[in-house]
């Protein structure tokens, strides 16, 4: 199962997607929006996808995952749209015989996914909005300039 | 030829602007394109080497050379905060 949602994720659901008989262990790694970051308090957050591309990139951890290690399924679910402090924005189970290999691909699922899928988040506090992953640098969280067009 | 742009997040808002296309000299490569973005958008050229980019939904160097009616994105640093091209590099 992969997937990019616009409202809450069933983490019922993403776990029964990787269920199987013949497994001996599930993980499963549930990514929270926080309430603060970098001393702010944070009101809410917004993700936004390159939702093509970002499923066809979950499909590709998804393989890379599997060349790995010896899992049976796994399963990544990732939310857009507005999500509320404390609620899930991403979900990644991954079901294996053994939960030595179940741990780690359900790690370098994650950190691939931070990495590589086109999927940004827009961070709103008190007095703001900054775009995550994007103030490094120089001008990103500057104001925006004037319409292009 | 062609191509057709698409914009996210920051650069989205930056640009007032998700899609559009933009005509370009036959053989032209990612940084062609680039290259005249940022002559006819000025704002954008300090945010050239954080942007990654992806031809038809494939992330590509900036030496890929583009064809028409190619889909092309402009990728601004994803949630991670980790910089894309990170992906280049072995596990």
């Amino acid at each position: 199962m992969y997937d990019v949602v616009a409202h809450p994720i069933d983490v019922a659901a993403v776990t029964a997607a990787v269920a199987d008989a013949a497994t001996g262990a599930t993980v499963i790694f549930i990514g929270t929006t926080r309430d603060h970051n970098e001393g702010r308090r944070v009101t809410r957050l917004e993700y936004e996808a390159y939702p093509e591309m970002a499923l066809a990139e979950m499909r590709k951890i998804g393989a890379a995952a599997r060349q790995r290690w010896p899992i049976t399924r796994i399963a990544i679910v990732h939310r857009v749209g507005v999500v509320p402090t404390g609620e899930a924005s991403v979900v990644i189970a991954v079901s294996a015989g053994h939960r030595r290999a179940a741990f780690e691909a359900c790690q370098f699922a994650i950190d691939r996914l931070k990495e590589i899928v086109p999927i940004w988040k827009k961070e709103h506090f008190e007095g703001g909005a900054v775009w995550i992953g994007s103030q490094t640098g120089t001008a990103f969280d500057a104001p925006p300039a004037k319409p292009a067009r | 030829m062609i191509v057709r742009l698409r914009f996210f997040a920051s650069l989205r808002e930056r640009l007032r602007c998700s899609e559009a296309e933009w005509t370009l000299p036959e053989r032209a490569t990612v940084s062609d394109l680039w290259n005249a973005l940022c002559a006819a958008y000025p704002q954008l050229v300090t945010l050239g080497p954080a942007i990654s980019f992806a031809v038809n939904r494939e992330y590509v160097d900036r030496d890929h050379r583009l064809a028409h009616n190619d889909e092309v994105a402009l990728i601004p640093p994803v949630s991670g905060g980790t910089h894309v091209r990170r992906r280049r590099t072995p596990d």
